[in-house]
């Protein structure tokens, strides 16, 4: 089984979000990871979804995806030719004590303090998976009380954008 | 009716009153054409007229509180009759058999909650054997979506997995184009079934009517023409293959691309057989189809297909019930794989050659490059040749015929009563089946001739599928002879129908194979359950429980008996001459019959057993 990031452009439609998702659940398809946005086409939302298959079953993911009618384009993005990024916000005990080790810490990773209270702060990071899980491991000495993270979104590199051609006419 | 006891105006009177669009509307630039009338309506209106407009003549369904004010300028409409069912699986179902008779999209309507979910089972049924149907249903007014309001179900969500697309209408102003888009959708690439379900209040809103509405499906474009590449790869395939076979599916006769298939196989000489969904689209007189493949095929044809060097799949799906086990599934042959749904290719068994495009495309453009590359062909050389393999195939058709043994006991036989109904009735008339013994000796024991002839619930297995689907085709095609081969553990889930068929003058004849049990589950009993026979008998009483003949007299048909081998072209025969109702027969059969050939679930084809305890006994070389 490897990682794929599908990148899926659909209509934005009531509903959309769920046919894609239950799509994956009943043909055993497993998620790792979804974030859904708008893009610089109106009416046209995009998911991210990472996806944890081997390689038939890959292209039945695509071919499925493709077959739902408010689903335009569907693009895997190859990790080593695209940016992909995830968001974290999260809470950890820091009293005055520690508070600049932490501070210290989350600075190598160029993460932010966005809160601070008397005995914890809240620090925002972005990268891929695996800063962010780097992160995650060097704070956990200090006490992690909360966490939340966001779903990957990827985009390819170089100027070509997936959203070109047939979908600016549709 | 006269304009003082009407309520709302019909579409015909709103039609009457169509006045043109404004001047200033139009765009400059445009031609200007006839512009499209814009009417004043309700929504309910508008539904009426979008159905009158895209042409639907038949609408199968149940008013209920939600749907009611469609079914108000229902009444009015000239062009689309409304048939009242008596459950809506029933109108989905006839939805369906007035689809696959005729190939034009079938409609159901029903009102929320209960009335929706009624018709789950036909559209997973539709959604599995790709039969355009669109069903309209009422949804509770928009204010008292997601209160748990009365009658309320989220169809929408409910049907996601089996249909092609739904749609939620709340707007009236978009009911026009959300009928356009389902009937679209529904018919046209892979056909299935498409759900509209629109609230209570956005039939009773006012709105304008205009047709046609703009058809907005950016991301629906099925792909038509096969690539030419893959054309002459298959080609080549075939020129230099020496045990070829064609694998015809269902998606053929959805094509309506028969006759040209009939062509393919007539240049190429090369042997067909053709699964359960596509039985007629060769004939079965044709000497090179093998019949039906599959757990319950042919020995010729399974084993054509287990032995065969290229497998020309068009319009089929490498459905487990046809490969068995797949890892052991024809493993010498390469695969050619034709289907307008590229997901179908290499979802089952990888194909080597791919061919996205429509069927009947794809054969007439196999035609064409077959017909050039074997007159281009160098004289000496090898290639199209299948002597040897014809001779092969048409010694196991010849050895291993479909047949049955009578019983000891002088019981009828249950394939006789079914082969005696094609032969008195032959290849013109329609037969609707159940699910279960009685729909697999139907596939194998009437002799078809032509597509459509045959209708049954293949991918789902829906038992209750014979009398409403019957009923749907018969309103399609009047002037055919309709059959609805059912078994007695199928006829009871559905044949209220009946009813709907006495009072709306569909003469369908019914011919229940009752063999008082739910005989397929009870021949896995005999054979894997140690004769042990758990909750599979309909009838452990003495007397019948429902007596069937009684049961068709109190709806109003002919019912009609036989015990014997003697009685049984009598009561044929009368059924055919009884055009004035629905006829009913019940057939008491042997109760032990069973279906064979067959081959056990999840082993390999290779194991296939022509009658119990006996296997065909293969030359070395096969």
């Amino acid at each position: 089984m490897s990682k794929h990031t599908l990148s899926v452009l659909v209509e934005d439609k009531p509903g959309v979000l769920t046919r894609v998702a239950a799509l994956f659940s009943r043909r055993g398809f497993n998620i790792n990871s979804l974030a859904v946005g708008p893009t610089e086409l109106p009416e046209i939302s995009r998911i991210t979804v990472v996806v944890e298959v081997e390689g038939s079953a890959l292209e039945q993911v695509t071919k499925q995806l493709n077959k739902l009618i408010e689903v335009l384009k569907v693009v895997e993005l190859d990790p080593h030719a695209s940016v992909q990024r995830e968001i974290l916000l999260v809470k950890v005990r820091a009293d005055p004590a520690t508070r600049s080790q932490v501070i210290d810490t989350i600075q190598l990773f160029k993460a932010k303090v966005v809160d601070v209270t008397t005995d914890a702060v809240v620090i925002e990071a972005t990268g891929n998976s695996e800063k962010l899980r780097a992160l995650l491991d060097v704070l956990e000495p200090f006490g992690i009380k909360e966490l939340v993270q966001s779903g990957m979104v990827a985009v390819g590199r170089g100027s070509r954008s997936i959203t070109d051609r047939s979908l600016r006419s549709a | 009716m006269s304009d003082t006891t009407k309520q709302a105006p019909s579409p015909a009177d709103v039609a009457s009153r169509a006045r043109p669009r404004p001047a200033a509307e139009a765009r400059s630039g445009e031609p200007v054409g006839p512009a499209a009338p814009v009417l004043e309506v309700t929504g309910a209106q508008a539904l009426v007229l979008s159905l009158e407009a895209i042409g639907c003549d038949t609408v199968f369904g149940i008013p209920g509180g939600a749907i009611l004010p469609a079914y108000d300028p229902m009444l009015d409409s000239k062009k689309v009759r409304h048939i009242l069912v008596r459950h809506e699986q029933g109108a989905g179902h006839a939805a369906e058999g007035y689809a696959s008779a005729t190939g034009k999209v079938g409609v159901c309507m029903a009102t929320s909650g209960p009335g929706a979910t009624n018709l789950v089972t036909p559209l997973a049924d539709a959604h599995m054997d790709s039969v355009p149907v669109v069903a309209i249903t009422g949804q509770v007014a928009s204010a008292a979506i997601g209160t748990d309001a009365f009658q309320e179900a989220d169809i929408r969500g409910i049907t996601m997995p089996i249909t092609k697309h739904n749609y939620l209408v709340t707007d009236p102003a978009k009911i026009p184009q959300a009928i356009a888009e389902a009937f679209h959708v529904a018919s046209t690439g892979r056909p299935g079934p498409v759900l509209v379900d629109i609230s209570k209040d956005a039939l009773q809103a006012k709105t304008t009517f205009s047709w046609p509405p703009r058809i907005d499906l950016p991301g629906y474009r099925p792909v038509l023409r096969p690539h030419g590449k893959q054309i002459r790869e298959a080609s080549r395939l075939m020129a230099a293959a020496s045990q070829p076979i064609f694998y015809v599916g269902g998606g053929v006769v959805r094509a309506r691309a028969s006759e040209a298939l009939r062509r393919l196989v007539e240049l190429t000489g090369i042997p067909v057989v053709t699964t359960l969904m596509a039985r007629g689209t060769v004939p079965d007189s044709e000497p090179l189809n093998l019949g039906m493949p599959g757990m319950h095929g042919t020995v010729a044809a399974v084993t054509g297909l287990q032995k065969a060097d290229l497998i020309i799949a068009l319009g089929a799906r490498f459905d487990d019930r046809v490969t068995g086990q797949l890892s052991s599934f024809a493993p010498l042959a390469k695969v050619i794989h034709a289907d307008i749904d590229p997901a179908e290719i290499s979802k089952n068994r990888i194909a080597d050659v791919p061919i996205v495009g429509d069927v009947g495309e794809v054969i007439r453009d196999l035609i064409d490059q077959v017909t050039l590359d074997r007159a281009t062909a160098d004289a000496g050389a090898k290639g199209w040749d299948y002597d040897a393999w014809r001779e092969r195939v048409a010694d196991w058709k010849r050895t291993f015929p479909l047949g049955w043994t009578d019983s000891e006991d002088g019981t009828l036989a249950p394939q006789y009563v079914i082969e005696r109904i094609g032969a008195l009735t032959g290849p013109e008339a329609t037969y609707v089946a159940g699910v279960g013994q009685h729909q697999m000796w139907a596939a194998q024991f009437v002799q078809y001739e032509r597509p459509n002839a045959w209708i049954n619930s293949g991918g789902l297995g829906t038992m209750g599928f014979s009398v409403p689907a019957a009923m749907g085709a018969k309103v399609a095609e009047p002037e055919r002879t309709v059959w609805a081969i059912d078994g007695d553990g199928c006829f009871q889930m559905t044949n209220q129908e009946l009813a709907t068929c006495v009072i709306n003058n569909i003469p369908i004849k019914v011919a229940i194979i009752n063999n008082s049990s739910l005989g397929m589950v009870r021949q896995w009993q005999t054979l894997f359950y140690n004769q042990r026979y758990s909750n599979t008998d309909l009838q452990p009483m003495s007397q019948r429980v429902p007596d069937f003949v009684k049961l068709a007299d109190a709806y109003g048909c002919l019912g009609l008996r036989a015990e014997t081998p003697e009685e049984v072209d009598a009561v044929i025969k009368l059924a055919l001459e009884t055009n004035d109702r629905p006829v009913v027969i019940d057939f008491i059969v042997h109760r032990d019959a069973m279906v064979w050939p067959m081959v056990p679930a999840g082993v390999s084809n290779d194991m296939i057993q022509a009658a119990r305890h006996e296997a065909p006994v293969w030359e070395r070389e096969d």
